[in-house]
Protein backbone atom coordinates (compact mmCIF):
# COMPACT_ATOMS: atom_id res chain seq x y z
CA UNK A 1 0.00 0.00 0.00
CA UNK A 2 2.70 2.48 0.93
CA UNK A 3 4.62 1.93 -2.31
CA UNK A 4 1.56 2.72 -4.36
CA UNK A 5 0.96 6.00 -2.60
CA UNK A 6 4.20 7.35 -4.11
CA UNK A 7 1.96 8.65 -6.86
CA UNK A 8 -0.54 10.93 -5.23
CA UNK A 9 -4.23 10.55 -5.91
CA UNK A 10 -4.35 13.88 -7.73
CA UNK A 11 -1.53 12.87 -10.02
CA UNK A 12 -3.07 9.54 -10.82
CA UNK A 13 -6.30 11.31 -11.65
CA UNK A 14 -4.43 13.57 -14.03
CA UNK A 15 -2.67 10.62 -15.69
CA UNK A 16 -5.99 8.94 -16.32
CA UNK A 17 -7.56 12.14 -17.62
CA UNK A 18 -4.56 12.74 -19.89
CA UNK A 19 -4.88 9.30 -21.42
CA UNK A 20 -8.60 9.81 -21.92
CA UNK A 21 -7.83 12.95 -23.91
CA UNK A 22 -5.10 11.16 -25.80
CA UNK A 23 -7.13 8.02 -26.48
CA UNK A 24 -8.53 8.78 -29.97
CA UNK A 25 -5.08 9.76 -31.22
CA UNK A 26 -3.46 6.77 -29.53
CA UNK A 27 -5.87 4.32 -31.15
CA UNK A 28 -5.36 6.03 -34.51
CA UNK A 29 -1.60 6.05 -34.15
CA UNK A 30 -1.29 2.41 -33.14
CA UNK A 31 -4.07 1.07 -35.39
CA UNK A 32 -3.79 3.23 -38.49
CA UNK A 33 -0.17 4.40 -38.52
CA UNK A 34 2.30 2.32 -36.54
CA UNK A 35 0.60 -1.04 -37.12
CA UNK A 36 0.16 -0.46 -40.87
CA UNK A 37 3.75 0.84 -41.13
CA UNK A 38 5.15 -2.39 -39.72
CA UNK A 39 2.70 -4.43 -41.73
CA UNK A 40 3.54 -2.65 -45.01
CA UNK A 41 7.24 -3.23 -44.34
CA UNK A 42 6.44 -6.92 -44.04
CA UNK A 43 4.27 -6.86 -47.15
CA UNK A 44 7.11 -5.35 -49.16
CA UNK A 45 8.85 -8.74 -48.87
CA UNK A 46 5.81 -10.64 -50.09
CA UNK A 47 3.61 -11.25 -53.08
CA UNK A 48 0.14 -10.07 -52.06
CA UNK A 49 -3.03 -9.58 -54.13
CA UNK A 50 -5.38 -8.54 -51.30
CA UNK A 51 -7.49 -11.71 -51.50
CA UNK A 52 -4.96 -14.47 -50.84
CA UNK A 53 -2.55 -14.60 -47.91
CA UNK A 54 0.77 -12.83 -48.54
CA UNK A 55 3.53 -15.11 -49.80
CA UNK A 56 7.08 -14.41 -48.57
CA UNK A 57 9.45 -13.78 -51.48
CA UNK A 58 12.32 -12.02 -49.75
CA UNK A 59 13.95 -9.24 -51.73
CA UNK A 60 12.34 -10.21 -55.03
CA UNK A 61 10.14 -7.10 -55.19
CA UNK A 62 13.15 -4.86 -54.81
CA UNK A 63 15.17 -6.81 -57.38
CA UNK A 64 12.27 -6.67 -59.81
CA UNK A 65 11.97 -2.93 -59.27
CA UNK A 66 15.47 -2.16 -60.44
CA UNK A 67 14.83 -4.08 -63.67
CA UNK A 68 11.36 -2.64 -64.21
CA UNK A 69 11.50 -0.02 -66.98
CA UNK A 70 8.32 1.63 -65.78
CA UNK A 71 9.64 1.88 -62.21
CA UNK A 72 12.85 3.45 -63.47
CA UNK A 73 10.82 5.84 -65.62
CA UNK A 74 8.64 6.80 -62.64
CA UNK A 75 11.68 7.47 -60.45
CA UNK A 76 13.13 9.65 -63.23
CA UNK A 77 9.91 11.58 -63.78
CA UNK A 78 9.51 12.34 -60.09
CA UNK A 79 13.12 13.37 -59.55
CA UNK A 80 13.12 15.56 -62.67
CA UNK A 81 9.96 17.18 -61.39
CA UNK A 82 11.35 17.72 -57.89
CA UNK A 83 14.65 19.19 -59.10
CA UNK A 84 12.97 21.64 -61.47
CA UNK A 85 9.63 22.47 -59.85
CA UNK A 86 10.81 22.98 -56.25
CA UNK A 87 13.56 25.55 -57.01
CA UNK A 88 11.52 27.48 -59.60
CA UNK A 89 8.54 27.59 -57.28
CA UNK A 90 10.60 28.79 -54.31
CA UNK A 91 12.40 31.46 -56.37
CA UNK A 92 9.11 32.76 -57.77
CA UNK A 93 7.60 32.76 -54.27
CA UNK A 94 10.57 34.64 -52.82
CA UNK A 95 10.72 37.29 -55.55
CA UNK A 96 7.01 38.01 -55.41
CA UNK A 97 7.08 38.06 -51.60
CA UNK A 98 9.83 40.71 -51.65
CA UNK A 99 7.76 42.69 -54.14
CA UNK A 100 4.62 42.40 -52.05
CA UNK A 101 6.35 43.22 -48.77
CA UNK A 102 5.99 46.94 -49.41
CA UNK A 103 3.41 49.18 -47.93
CA UNK A 104 1.13 50.21 -50.75
CA UNK A 105 -2.49 50.57 -51.68
CA UNK A 106 -4.29 47.32 -52.48
CA UNK A 107 -1.59 45.09 -51.03
CA UNK A 108 -4.08 42.76 -49.34
CA UNK A 109 -5.91 42.33 -52.61
CA UNK A 110 -2.68 41.56 -54.48
CA UNK A 111 -1.64 38.95 -51.92
CA UNK A 112 -5.03 37.26 -52.23
CA UNK A 113 -4.75 37.24 -56.02
CA UNK A 114 -1.36 35.56 -55.94
CA UNK A 115 -2.45 33.07 -53.31
CA UNK A 116 -5.57 31.99 -55.18
CA UNK A 117 -3.89 29.52 -57.60
CA UNK A 118 -2.39 27.69 -54.62
CA UNK A 119 -5.80 27.45 -53.04
CA UNK A 120 -7.43 25.98 -56.14
CA UNK A 121 -4.44 24.24 -57.69
CA UNK A 122 -4.77 20.86 -55.98
CA UNK A 123 -8.25 20.28 -57.30
CA UNK A 124 -9.36 18.00 -60.09
CA UNK A 125 -11.09 21.01 -61.67
CA UNK A 126 -7.81 22.87 -62.21
CA UNK A 127 -6.07 19.72 -63.47
CA UNK A 128 -8.84 19.35 -66.04
CA UNK A 129 -8.49 23.01 -66.98
CA UNK A 130 -4.75 22.54 -67.39
CA UNK A 131 -5.26 19.52 -69.59
CA UNK A 132 -7.47 21.63 -71.80
CA UNK A 133 -5.13 24.65 -71.87
CA UNK A 134 -2.30 22.58 -73.30
CA UNK A 135 -4.31 20.48 -75.75
CA UNK A 136 -3.63 20.99 -79.45
CA UNK A 137 -6.62 23.35 -79.80
CA UNK A 138 -6.31 24.71 -76.26
CA UNK A 139 -5.92 28.26 -75.03
CA UNK A 140 -2.11 28.20 -75.04
CA UNK A 141 -1.91 27.42 -78.74
CA UNK A 142 -4.60 29.97 -79.54
CA UNK A 143 -2.54 32.65 -77.83
CA UNK A 144 0.61 31.42 -79.59
CA UNK A 145 -1.09 31.50 -82.99
CA UNK A 146 -1.98 35.12 -82.27
CA UNK A 147 1.80 35.72 -82.35
CA UNK A 148 2.07 33.57 -85.45
CA UNK A 149 3.70 30.69 -83.61
CA UNK A 150 2.59 27.19 -84.59
CA UNK A 151 1.87 25.31 -81.35
CA UNK A 152 1.43 21.58 -80.85
CA UNK A 153 -0.31 19.10 -78.58
CA UNK A 154 1.83 19.79 -75.53
CA UNK A 155 0.35 17.14 -73.25
CA UNK A 156 0.39 14.49 -75.96
CA UNK A 157 4.08 15.01 -76.70
CA UNK A 158 6.45 13.02 -74.46
CA UNK A 159 9.03 15.84 -74.44
CA UNK A 160 6.61 18.48 -73.18
CA UNK A 161 3.94 16.71 -71.10
CA UNK A 162 5.97 16.80 -67.87
CA UNK A 163 6.74 20.47 -68.55
CA UNK A 164 3.06 21.36 -68.42
CA UNK A 165 2.75 19.75 -64.98
CA UNK A 166 5.85 21.65 -63.83
CA UNK A 167 4.25 24.90 -64.99
CA UNK A 168 1.09 23.96 -63.08
CA UNK A 169 3.14 23.42 -59.91
CA UNK A 170 5.10 26.65 -60.36
CA UNK A 171 1.85 28.55 -60.86
CA UNK A 172 0.97 27.56 -57.29
CA UNK A 173 3.80 29.44 -55.58
CA UNK A 174 1.35 31.40 -53.41
CA UNK A 175 1.47 29.19 -50.32
CA UNK A 176 5.26 29.46 -50.01
CA UNK A 177 4.98 33.16 -50.81
CA UNK A 178 2.73 33.75 -47.81
CA UNK A 179 5.23 32.01 -45.56
CA UNK A 180 8.05 34.11 -47.03
CA UNK A 181 5.99 37.23 -46.36
CA UNK A 182 5.62 36.24 -42.72
CA UNK A 183 9.39 35.75 -42.54
CA UNK A 184 10.13 39.07 -44.20
CA UNK A 185 7.94 40.85 -41.66
CA UNK A 186 10.10 39.53 -38.84
CA UNK A 187 13.33 41.04 -40.16
CA UNK A 188 14.07 44.08 -37.97
CA UNK A 189 13.77 47.40 -39.84
CA UNK A 190 16.92 48.73 -38.13
CA UNK A 191 19.02 46.33 -40.18
CA UNK A 192 17.75 47.87 -43.41
CA UNK A 193 18.30 51.35 -42.03
CA UNK A 194 21.84 50.47 -41.03
CA UNK A 195 22.47 49.01 -44.49
CA UNK A 196 21.15 52.21 -46.08
CA UNK A 197 23.48 54.32 -43.90
CA UNK A 198 26.40 52.14 -45.02
CA UNK A 199 25.39 52.87 -48.62
CA UNK A 200 24.44 49.32 -49.59
CA UNK A 201 22.91 48.90 -53.03
CA UNK A 202 19.62 47.06 -53.40
CA UNK A 203 21.16 43.73 -54.54
CA UNK A 204 23.76 43.96 -51.76
CA UNK A 205 21.05 44.45 -49.14
CA UNK A 206 19.07 41.57 -50.59
CA UNK A 207 21.96 39.10 -50.61
CA UNK A 208 23.63 40.19 -47.34
CA UNK A 209 20.68 41.11 -45.14
CA UNK A 210 17.41 39.71 -46.47
CA UNK A 211 18.56 36.33 -47.71
CA UNK A 212 20.60 35.26 -44.64
CA UNK A 213 17.89 36.41 -42.23
CA UNK A 214 15.29 34.61 -44.27
CA UNK A 215 17.25 31.36 -44.42
CA UNK A 216 15.23 29.58 -41.67
CA UNK A 217 12.07 30.25 -43.66
CA UNK A 218 13.74 29.13 -46.90
CA UNK A 219 14.71 25.95 -45.08
CA UNK A 220 11.16 25.42 -43.87
CA UNK A 221 9.65 26.02 -47.32
CA UNK A 222 12.22 23.77 -48.97
CA UNK A 223 11.35 20.82 -46.74
CA UNK A 224 7.61 21.34 -47.13
CA UNK A 225 7.75 21.72 -50.91
CA UNK A 226 10.04 18.73 -51.27
CA UNK A 227 7.62 16.49 -49.36
CA UNK A 228 4.69 17.85 -51.37
CA UNK A 229 6.39 17.46 -54.76
CA UNK A 230 7.52 13.90 -54.20
CA UNK A 231 3.90 12.95 -53.60
CA UNK A 232 2.27 14.65 -56.62
CA UNK A 233 -0.67 12.60 -57.85
CA UNK A 234 -3.88 14.42 -58.87
CA UNK A 235 -2.47 16.55 -61.71
CA UNK A 236 -0.53 13.64 -63.21
CA UNK A 237 -3.52 11.32 -62.96
CA UNK A 238 -5.99 13.74 -64.56
CA UNK A 239 -3.70 15.10 -67.26
CA UNK A 240 -2.60 11.64 -68.42
CA UNK A 241 -6.02 10.11 -67.71
CA UNK A 242 -4.43 7.70 -65.27
CA UNK A 243 -1.91 6.29 -67.75
CA UNK A 244 1.22 8.28 -66.99
CA UNK A 245 1.71 8.69 -70.72
CA UNK A 246 2.67 9.60 -73.36
CA UNK A 247 5.47 7.01 -73.20
CA UNK A 248 5.61 7.15 -69.37
CA UNK A 249 6.60 10.81 -69.53
CA UNK A 250 4.19 11.76 -66.73
CA UNK A 251 4.35 8.47 -64.84
CA UNK A 252 4.90 10.02 -61.43
CA UNK A 253 6.12 7.68 -58.72
CA UNK A 254 2.85 7.77 -56.77
CA UNK A 255 0.85 7.24 -59.95
CA UNK A 256 2.81 4.08 -60.73
CA UNK A 257 2.41 2.96 -57.11
CA UNK A 258 -1.33 3.43 -57.48
CA UNK A 259 -1.38 1.45 -60.74
CA UNK A 260 0.61 -1.41 -59.23
CA UNK A 261 -1.40 -1.57 -56.03
CA UNK A 262 -4.93 -0.80 -57.13
CA UNK A 263 -5.29 -1.66 -60.80
CA UNK A 264 -2.89 -4.62 -61.01
CA UNK A 265 -3.34 -5.62 -57.34
CA UNK A 266 0.38 -6.26 -56.84
CA UNK A 267 0.20 -4.91 -53.32
CA UNK A 268 3.49 -6.40 -52.17
CA UNK A 269 5.27 -4.61 -54.99
CA UNK A 270 3.39 -1.39 -54.20
CA UNK A 271 4.42 -1.67 -50.53
CA UNK A 272 8.03 -2.10 -51.57
CA UNK A 273 7.71 1.00 -53.75
CA UNK A 274 6.23 2.91 -50.82
CA UNK A 275 9.17 2.00 -48.60
CA UNK A 276 11.67 3.19 -51.20
CA UNK A 277 9.75 6.47 -51.24
CA UNK A 278 9.86 6.76 -47.44
CA UNK A 279 13.57 5.95 -47.46
CA UNK A 280 14.46 8.49 -50.17
CA UNK A 281 12.36 11.19 -48.56
CA UNK A 282 13.99 10.45 -45.19
CA UNK A 283 17.50 10.65 -46.65
CA UNK A 284 16.77 13.89 -48.49
CA UNK A 285 15.27 15.47 -45.39
CA UNK A 286 18.29 14.41 -43.33
CA UNK A 287 20.68 15.87 -45.93
CA UNK A 288 18.82 19.16 -45.84
CA UNK A 289 18.79 19.14 -42.03
CA UNK A 290 22.52 18.45 -41.75
CA UNK A 291 23.46 20.89 -44.49
CA UNK A 292 21.32 23.52 -42.82
CA UNK A 293 23.97 24.44 -40.29
CA UNK A 294 26.12 25.73 -43.15
CA UNK A 295 23.49 27.91 -44.74
CA UNK A 296 20.69 28.50 -42.28
CA UNK A 297 21.31 31.49 -40.08
CA UNK A 298 19.60 31.56 -36.68
CA UNK A 299 19.67 34.75 -34.67
CA UNK A 300 19.88 32.88 -31.39
CA UNK A 301 22.92 30.92 -32.50
CA UNK A 302 21.41 27.80 -34.00
CA UNK A 303 18.95 26.54 -31.44
CA UNK A 304 15.75 25.33 -33.05
CA UNK B 1 13.74 62.26 -55.64
CA UNK B 2 10.05 62.19 -54.85
CA UNK B 3 9.15 61.83 -58.48
CA UNK B 4 11.43 58.84 -59.03
CA UNK B 5 9.96 57.00 -56.02
CA UNK B 6 6.50 57.72 -57.39
CA UNK B 7 7.37 56.32 -60.81
CA UNK B 8 8.96 53.26 -59.26
CA UNK B 9 5.85 52.77 -57.12
CA UNK B 10 3.68 53.05 -60.19
CA UNK B 11 5.85 50.58 -62.08
CA UNK B 12 5.59 48.11 -59.19
CA UNK B 13 1.82 48.42 -59.23
CA UNK B 14 1.69 47.92 -62.98
CA UNK B 15 3.96 44.91 -62.82
CA UNK B 16 1.99 43.28 -60.00
CA UNK B 17 -1.32 43.86 -61.75
CA UNK B 18 -0.16 42.60 -65.15
CA UNK B 19 1.50 39.53 -63.71
CA UNK B 20 -1.53 38.90 -61.46
CA UNK B 21 -3.90 39.09 -64.42
CA UNK B 22 -1.67 36.69 -66.30
CA UNK B 23 -1.86 34.26 -63.37
CA UNK B 24 -5.61 34.49 -62.97
CA UNK B 25 -6.39 34.42 -66.69
CA UNK B 26 -6.79 30.62 -67.02
CA UNK B 27 -9.31 30.48 -64.18
CA UNK B 28 -11.26 33.51 -65.42
CA UNK B 29 -11.26 32.01 -68.90
CA UNK B 30 -12.66 28.75 -67.53
CA UNK B 31 -15.45 30.57 -65.70
CA UNK B 32 -16.30 32.56 -68.84
CA UNK B 33 -16.15 29.47 -71.04
CA UNK B 34 -18.60 27.65 -68.81
CA UNK B 35 -21.23 30.19 -69.92
CA UNK B 36 -20.39 30.07 -73.62
CA UNK B 37 -22.12 27.83 -76.16
CA UNK B 38 -19.95 24.78 -76.82
CA UNK B 39 -19.08 25.91 -80.35
CA UNK B 40 -17.78 29.31 -79.24
CA UNK B 41 -15.44 28.14 -76.45
CA UNK B 42 -12.51 27.51 -78.75
CA UNK B 43 -13.22 30.18 -81.31
CA UNK B 44 -10.99 32.74 -79.57
CA UNK B 45 -8.91 33.08 -76.38
CA UNK B 46 -11.06 36.02 -75.34
CA UNK B 47 -13.16 35.79 -72.21
CA UNK B 48 -15.93 37.78 -73.90
CA UNK B 49 -18.54 36.15 -76.07
CA UNK B 50 -21.36 37.10 -78.39
CA UNK B 51 -23.68 34.59 -76.75
CA UNK B 52 -24.10 33.44 -73.17
CA UNK B 53 -25.92 30.30 -72.06
CA UNK B 54 -26.63 28.11 -69.04
CA UNK B 55 -26.86 24.91 -71.12
CA UNK B 56 -23.44 23.69 -69.95
CA UNK B 57 -24.67 23.75 -66.37
CA UNK B 58 -27.86 21.79 -67.02
CA UNK B 59 -26.07 19.27 -69.27
CA UNK B 60 -23.14 18.85 -66.89
CA UNK B 61 -25.35 18.49 -63.83
CA UNK B 62 -26.97 15.36 -65.29
CA UNK B 63 -23.81 13.75 -66.59
CA UNK B 64 -24.74 10.18 -65.65
CA UNK B 65 -28.10 8.48 -65.86
CA UNK B 66 -29.85 8.12 -62.45
CA UNK B 67 -27.19 10.07 -60.57
CA UNK B 68 -26.51 13.79 -60.88
CA UNK B 69 -24.02 16.21 -59.43
CA UNK B 70 -26.41 16.95 -56.57
CA UNK B 71 -25.57 13.50 -55.18
CA UNK B 72 -21.82 14.13 -55.63
CA UNK B 73 -22.08 17.45 -53.82
CA UNK B 74 -24.05 15.83 -51.00
CA UNK B 75 -21.39 13.14 -50.59
CA UNK B 76 -18.55 15.66 -50.66
CA UNK B 77 -20.23 17.93 -48.12
CA UNK B 78 -21.00 15.06 -45.78
CA UNK B 79 -17.42 13.77 -45.84
CA UNK B 80 -15.94 17.25 -45.45
CA UNK B 81 -18.22 18.25 -42.58
CA UNK B 82 -17.56 15.08 -40.61
CA UNK B 83 -13.84 15.50 -41.21
CA UNK B 84 -13.92 19.09 -39.96
CA UNK B 85 -15.87 18.30 -36.78
CA UNK B 86 -13.77 15.21 -36.09
CA UNK B 87 -10.48 17.06 -36.52
CA UNK B 88 -11.63 19.91 -34.31
CA UNK B 89 -12.58 17.60 -31.47
CA UNK B 90 -10.00 14.84 -31.50
CA UNK B 91 -6.95 16.86 -32.56
CA UNK B 92 -7.68 19.45 -29.87
CA UNK B 93 -8.07 16.70 -27.26
CA UNK B 94 -4.68 15.22 -28.11
CA UNK B 95 -3.13 18.67 -28.28
CA UNK B 96 -4.54 19.57 -24.85
CA UNK B 97 -2.99 16.46 -23.33
CA UNK B 98 0.39 17.18 -24.95
CA UNK B 99 0.41 20.90 -24.18
CA UNK B 100 -1.04 20.99 -20.68
CA UNK B 101 -1.11 17.65 -18.89
CA UNK B 102 1.56 15.47 -17.35
CA UNK B 103 1.47 11.74 -17.92
CA UNK B 104 3.82 8.79 -18.26
CA UNK B 105 5.41 8.19 -21.72
CA UNK B 106 4.47 11.71 -22.81
CA UNK B 107 7.80 12.35 -24.53
CA UNK B 108 7.64 9.09 -26.45
CA UNK B 109 4.11 9.72 -27.72
CA UNK B 110 4.94 13.29 -28.59
CA UNK B 111 7.92 12.16 -30.65
CA UNK B 112 5.69 9.61 -32.40
CA UNK B 113 3.18 12.35 -33.19
CA UNK B 114 5.88 14.59 -34.68
CA UNK B 115 7.22 11.72 -36.75
CA UNK B 116 3.85 11.05 -38.36
CA UNK B 117 3.66 14.62 -39.67
CA UNK B 118 6.50 13.95 -42.10
CA UNK B 119 5.49 10.40 -42.96
CA UNK B 120 4.14 10.03 -46.52
CA UNK B 121 0.69 8.46 -46.56
CA UNK B 122 2.00 5.74 -48.87
CA UNK B 123 3.89 4.06 -46.05
CA UNK B 124 0.61 2.99 -44.46
CA UNK B 125 -1.55 2.91 -47.57
CA UNK B 126 -1.81 -0.79 -48.41
CA UNK B 127 -2.38 -2.19 -44.89
CA UNK B 128 -4.92 0.58 -44.21
CA UNK B 129 -6.69 -0.39 -47.40
CA UNK B 130 -6.60 -4.04 -46.34
CA UNK B 131 -8.09 -3.18 -42.95
CA UNK B 132 -10.94 -1.15 -44.44
CA UNK B 133 -11.48 -3.79 -47.13
CA UNK B 134 -11.77 -6.54 -44.52
CA UNK B 135 -14.16 -4.45 -42.45
CA UNK B 136 -16.35 -4.10 -45.56
CA UNK B 137 -15.95 -0.32 -45.52
CA UNK B 138 -14.92 0.13 -49.17
CA UNK B 139 -17.61 2.10 -51.05
CA UNK B 140 -18.72 3.81 -47.87
CA UNK B 141 -17.56 7.10 -46.40
CA UNK B 142 -16.08 5.35 -43.35
CA UNK B 143 -12.48 5.01 -44.63
CA UNK B 144 -12.52 8.75 -45.32
CA UNK B 145 -14.00 9.85 -42.01
CA UNK B 146 -13.08 7.36 -39.27
CA UNK B 147 -9.32 8.16 -39.49
CA UNK B 148 -10.19 11.81 -38.75
CA UNK B 149 -12.13 10.69 -35.65
CA UNK B 150 -8.86 9.08 -34.58
CA UNK B 151 -6.87 12.30 -35.00
CA UNK B 152 -4.61 10.98 -37.75
CA UNK B 153 -4.00 14.51 -39.10
CA UNK B 154 -1.07 15.03 -36.75
CA UNK B 155 -0.19 18.30 -38.43
CA UNK B 156 -3.18 19.96 -36.77
CA UNK B 157 -2.30 18.47 -33.37
CA UNK B 158 1.11 20.09 -33.70
CA UNK B 159 -0.43 23.42 -34.71
CA UNK B 160 -2.76 23.33 -31.71
CA UNK B 161 -0.02 22.29 -29.28
CA UNK B 162 1.94 25.37 -30.36
CA UNK B 163 -1.10 27.55 -29.80
CA UNK B 164 -2.18 26.03 -26.46
CA UNK B 165 1.30 26.50 -25.05
CA UNK B 166 0.89 30.23 -25.57
CA UNK B 167 -2.22 30.41 -23.37
CA UNK B 168 -1.17 31.65 -19.90
CA UNK B 169 -1.05 28.90 -17.28
CA UNK B 170 -2.38 31.25 -14.61
CA UNK B 171 -5.78 30.87 -16.23
CA UNK B 172 -5.71 27.13 -15.56
CA UNK B 173 -4.61 27.67 -12.00
CA UNK B 174 -7.32 30.15 -11.18
CA UNK B 175 -9.86 27.84 -12.80
CA UNK B 176 -8.67 25.03 -10.51
CA UNK B 177 -9.10 27.36 -7.52
CA UNK B 178 -12.67 27.90 -8.68
CA UNK B 179 -13.18 24.16 -8.61
CA UNK B 180 -12.80 23.35 -12.29
CA UNK B 181 -11.59 19.90 -13.26
CA UNK B 182 -9.31 19.00 -16.17
CA UNK B 183 -12.28 18.55 -18.49
CA UNK B 184 -13.75 21.94 -17.63
CA UNK B 185 -10.43 23.66 -18.21
CA UNK B 186 -10.43 22.17 -21.71
CA UNK B 187 -14.00 23.15 -22.54
CA UNK B 188 -14.20 26.49 -20.74
CA UNK B 189 -10.69 27.94 -20.93
CA UNK B 190 -8.62 26.37 -23.68
CA UNK B 191 -11.18 25.87 -26.43
CA UNK B 192 -12.75 29.36 -26.28
CA UNK B 193 -9.32 30.98 -26.34
CA UNK B 194 -8.14 28.75 -29.18
CA UNK B 195 -10.72 29.96 -31.71
CA UNK B 196 -8.14 31.27 -34.24
CA UNK B 197 -6.28 27.96 -34.44
CA UNK B 198 -9.58 26.06 -34.52
CA UNK B 199 -10.74 28.15 -37.46
CA UNK B 200 -7.46 27.53 -39.28
CA UNK B 201 -7.86 23.80 -38.69
CA UNK B 202 -11.47 23.83 -39.85
CA UNK B 203 -10.71 25.74 -43.04
CA UNK B 204 -7.77 23.62 -44.08
CA UNK B 205 -9.48 20.35 -43.20
CA UNK B 206 -12.44 21.43 -45.30
CA UNK B 207 -10.36 22.49 -48.30
CA UNK B 208 -8.05 19.49 -48.22
CA UNK B 209 -10.88 17.00 -47.74
CA UNK B 210 -12.98 18.60 -50.45
CA UNK B 211 -10.07 18.40 -52.90
CA UNK B 212 -8.62 15.10 -51.77
CA UNK B 213 -8.65 12.92 -54.87
CA UNK B 214 -6.31 10.11 -53.87
CA UNK B 215 -8.27 8.54 -50.98
CA UNK B 216 -11.57 9.11 -52.75
CA UNK B 217 -10.46 7.27 -55.87
CA UNK B 218 -9.19 4.42 -53.67
CA UNK B 219 -12.23 3.91 -51.53
CA UNK B 220 -15.22 5.03 -53.61
CA UNK B 221 -15.93 2.90 -56.67
CA UNK B 222 -19.68 3.03 -57.23
CA UNK B 223 -21.23 6.08 -58.84
CA UNK B 224 -23.74 6.76 -56.05
CA UNK B 225 -20.88 7.10 -53.52
CA UNK B 226 -18.89 9.43 -55.78
CA UNK B 227 -17.74 12.83 -54.56
CA UNK B 228 -17.35 15.96 -56.68
CA UNK B 229 -13.74 15.27 -57.77
CA UNK B 230 -14.72 11.75 -58.85
CA UNK B 231 -17.77 13.15 -60.63
CA UNK B 232 -15.51 15.51 -62.59
CA UNK B 233 -13.27 12.66 -63.52
CA UNK B 234 -16.26 10.85 -65.06
CA UNK B 235 -16.19 13.39 -67.89
CA UNK B 236 -12.73 12.28 -68.93
CA UNK B 237 -13.79 8.66 -68.96
CA UNK B 238 -17.22 8.69 -70.52
CA UNK B 239 -17.48 11.51 -72.97
CA UNK B 240 -13.96 12.18 -74.06
CA UNK B 241 -13.26 15.80 -74.83
CA UNK B 242 -16.43 16.45 -76.73
CA UNK B 243 -18.19 18.41 -74.02
CA UNK B 244 -15.69 20.82 -72.52
CA UNK B 245 -18.47 23.29 -71.77
CA UNK B 246 -20.16 20.92 -69.29
CA UNK B 247 -16.81 19.94 -67.80
CA UNK B 248 -15.96 23.58 -67.17
CA UNK B 249 -19.40 24.30 -65.75
CA UNK B 250 -19.12 21.53 -63.17
CA UNK B 251 -15.49 22.44 -62.48
CA UNK B 252 -16.57 25.98 -61.66
CA UNK B 253 -19.26 24.67 -59.31
CA UNK B 254 -16.73 22.40 -57.64
CA UNK B 255 -14.52 25.39 -56.83
CA UNK B 256 -17.30 27.51 -55.31
CA UNK B 257 -17.31 26.00 -51.80
CA UNK B 258 -13.54 26.42 -51.48
CA UNK B 259 -13.45 29.97 -52.76
CA UNK B 260 -16.41 30.92 -50.56
CA UNK B 261 -14.71 29.57 -47.45
CA UNK B 262 -11.53 31.31 -48.53
CA UNK B 263 -13.09 34.73 -48.99
CA UNK B 264 -15.04 34.56 -45.72
CA UNK B 265 -12.03 33.50 -43.65
CA UNK B 266 -9.27 35.04 -45.75
CA UNK B 267 -7.65 36.85 -42.83
CA UNK B 268 -7.38 33.65 -40.78
CA UNK B 269 -6.04 31.64 -43.70
CA UNK B 270 -3.12 33.92 -44.42
CA UNK B 271 -2.38 34.21 -40.69
CA UNK B 272 -2.81 30.48 -40.31
CA UNK B 273 -0.23 29.64 -42.94
CA UNK B 274 2.09 32.36 -41.75
CA UNK B 275 2.26 30.91 -38.24
CA UNK B 276 2.45 27.30 -39.41
CA UNK B 277 5.36 25.92 -37.49
CA UNK B 278 7.70 28.80 -38.22
CA UNK B 279 7.68 30.23 -34.75
CA UNK B 280 8.21 26.65 -33.50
Amino acid sequence: MKKKSKISKGKRKQYIAAYVFLLPWLIGFLGLVLGPMISSLYLSFTRFDLLNTPEWIGLANFQEMFQDDRWIASAKVTSTFVFIAVPTQLIAALLVAVLLNKKMAGIGFYRTTYYLPSLLGGSVAIAILWKNLFEIDGLVNQVLSFFNIQGQGWISHPDYALGTIIILATWQFGASMVIFLAGLKQIPKELYEAAAVDGGTKPQVFFRVTLPLLSPVIFFNLVIELIKSIQVFTSAFIISEGTGGPINSTLFYTLYLYQKGFTQFEMGYASAMAWILVFVLGVMTLIIFFSSKYWVHYEDGGKL
Amino acid sequence: MNQTTNTSKLLTHVFIIVFGLFMLYPVVWMVASSFKPETLIFSSPSIFSKEWTLDNYTNGWNVVRNVNFGQFFKNSFLISLIAVLANLITCSMAAYAFARLKFPLKKLWFACMLMTIMLPAHATLIPQYTIFHNLGWVNTILPLTVPKLLATDAFFIFLMVQFFRGIPRELDESAIMDGCGIFQIYTRIIMPLAVPVLITTAIFTFIWTWDDFFSQILYLNTVDTFTVPLGLRLFLDSQGESSWGSVFAMSVLSLIPITTVFFIFQRYIVEGIATTGIKG
